[in-house]
């Protein structure tokens, strides 16, 4: 039944919008298809070369397939040890961005009050500035207090510009909320906290979660930021930024392509449990 | 009647909620930012320690030793952000109204690059382009080119790499904008006899435009700012004002004249961008730009 049903609900929805027809005018879609390449043609680059069976260190030219460099991908410890510090401060990163975040995108999305434009103007000059005057401006005040730069400096920074992503992406959510579904819970006898616990946060909770997700890869991403305030600890892109100039070794095109396709699994499962949760 | 009721603490309640994390901002966002303006007005050196002395001339000698930086920086920027344009225009264009059925899929290509590290993917393209790698080394073994010729290093490298890098921030608010145009709209102007180029610079180009204002503001900041593509593809002749203020922070421990051409760089930049939003409204453009 349904799927005779659906294809007559969707097409009024879409009223002929491939009227040129897609055979007629193949320029465009050619070209596209060219576009795209390019822009993928890196990540190709990457996954193969992660594969390439090469001796020296100097990973430029295809030697032939091996899954040495899968089998000895901790071999530099160095190496290793900037992934876990990328890793363990995008996860800290997330958790405490989200936390001081989610009610801010809340606030937002749902209340007008005095200084609202203010709060507004923060978060659009939180994102519109460039990263690097982000970065040098936090070095100045660490350099002025006498902050040793470190690991911690590094989560101070991430946590700062992710907060104003977090608040955005949750006040788009909040923006499509009805806000009478909560005063139907207050009224029916539930305090702030259970409201919010059980009518709010759900109806929140993709919102979030996406805010999260996005803190954690622009963390572990991050190269600008962290490179003025790291001192001596390493992440994982310093660590590829520096060994550019000498060769890099196939290990990082294999991190790379792992953390690739893990990003794809937790993207993919999101976006199927929100629609889950939507249907 | 559905009316909502005002409960004790409504009033508060917002301020609440931003407490926290406007004091994060505030500690490291603000304050760094006045501290780096008191820093770029002290005089001394890293030895013997720095001094409030409002020496404002710091800003005309960083200006004046680092203008070819500068200007190179806007400069590769602008090209980039313009090349973005014309590249990405025509592909959300197609992904919004000829890619049918599979938009979402289209769109999920687009991203793709984002799941790889920024730093990884500029590196990829030092590989592909190296003097002897997949490009250049056939070229050159059948003698197309000559033996010398490269393109690392060069300022097409480093354009080519910040348009590469950037082009989905173009794409997507123009996807968007699109997107949202009213395909009645379209209808009505085929209707009245419009041919297919007037139709597309008389109706979809104009309805279109903030979706572009919201991408040239994504890519252009981001692109005069970055030093990644001139450290990992250029060379000595394509030093932006990143790898200048880097070195200033990090090799010559000048920390006035660092802090006064990131200042330099902010400010001129977000004036752009408050001067660029304000005529379209800070809103729209921030929910093009959160998209």
């Amino acid at each position: 039944m349904t799927t005779t049903v659906a294809p007559a609900a969707e097409a009024p929805a879409t009223p002929r919008p491939r009227r040129a027809g897609r055979g007629r005018r193949p320029t465009l879609t050619l070209y596209t298809g060219l576009v795209l390449a390019w822009l993928l043609l890196p990540i190709a680059v990457m996954i193969l070369f992660g594969f390439n069976d090469t001796h020296s260190k100097v990973n430029f030219t295809w030697q032939g397939f091996t899954l040495t460099w899968y089998e000895h991908l901790f071999a530099i410890p160095n190496l290793t040890s900037a992934l876990v510090n990328s890793l363990t401060i995008a996860l800290v990163v997330a958790v405490v961005a989200t936390l001081l975040g989610t009610p801010i995108g809340m606030a937002l999305g749902r209340y007008r009050f005095r200084g609202k434009g203010s709060v507004d103007l923060l978060m659009f000059a939180a994102i519109a500035a460039p990263e690097i005057a982000l970065g040098a401006a936090l070095l100045s005040l660490f350099i002025v207090m006498g902050v040793p730069r470190g690991y911690w400096t590094i989560v101070i920074a991430h946590v700062a510009f992710c907060i104003p992503y977090v608040a955005i992406t949750v006040r788009a959510r909040m923006v499509g909320h009805d806000p009478t579904l909560e005063e139907a819970a207050r009224d029916l006898g539930a305090g702030p906290w259970t409201a919010f616990r059980l009518v709010t946060l759900p109806m929140l909770l993709p919102g979030v979660a996406s805010g999260a997700l996005l803190c954690f890869a622009l963390s572990v991403d991050d190269y600008v930021i962290t490179s003025f305030n790291a001192g001596r600890t390493v992440t994982f892109p310093l660590w590829v930024y520096s060994a550019s100039r000498t060769g890099v070794p196939p290990q990082v095109n294999v991190m790379g392509t792992l953390i690739f396709v893990g990003g794809l699994i937790i993207a993919g499962s999101n976006v199927l449990f929100s629609r889950r949760r939507a249907s | 009647m559905t009316r909502r009721r005002r409960r004790p603490g409504d009033a508060l309640a917002p301020y609440l909620m931003i407490l926290p994390g406007w004091l994060w901002l505030a500690a490291f966002f603000i304050t760094p930012v006045i501290v780096m303006v008191s820093l770029s007005l002290q005089t001394g050196d890293f030895i013997d320690g720095f001094r409030q002395t409002f020496h404002f001339s710091t800003y005309a000698d960083v200006v004046r030793t680092y203008h070819v930086q500068l200007v190179r920086s806007l400069t590769y920027g602008a090209i980039a952000t313009v090349s973005c344009a014309l590249i990405g225009y025509p592909v959300a264009y197609w992904i919004a109204f000829r890619a049918g059925r599979h938009k979402s899929v289209f769109l999920f290509l687009l991203l793709l690059p984002f799941f790889v590290s920024f730093v990884i993917r500029t590196q990829s393209w030092n590989v592909v382009l190296a003097d002897h790698g997949v490009v250049l080394g056939p070229l050159k073994d059948i003698g197309l080119l000559s033996a010398d010729f490269h393109l690392l290093a060069t300022p097409y490298a480093v354009i080519g790499g910040l348009t590469y890098n950037f082009l989905p921030f173009m794409v997507l608010p123009v996807y968007v904008a699109l997107e949202r145009v009213d395909p009645k709209v379209i209808e009505a102007s085929t209707d009245l006899y419009a041919s297919r180029t007037q139709t597309f610079l008389r109706v979809v180009l104009p309805l279109s435009l903030p979706g572009v204002f919201a991408g040239v503001l994504l890519t252009f900041v981001p692109s005069c700012a970055d030093y990644v593509n001139a450290g990992i593809l250029g060379g000595p002749s394509t030093t932006m004002i990143g790898n200048i203020i880097q070195t200033e922070y990090f090799t010559n421990l000048d920390y006035p004249a660092a802090s006064a051409l990131s200042f330099v760089l902010m400010g001129a930049l977000l004036l752009a961008v408050f001067t660029y939003a304000r005529t379209l409204g800070t809103e729209k453009v921030l929910e093009a730009a959160a998209r």
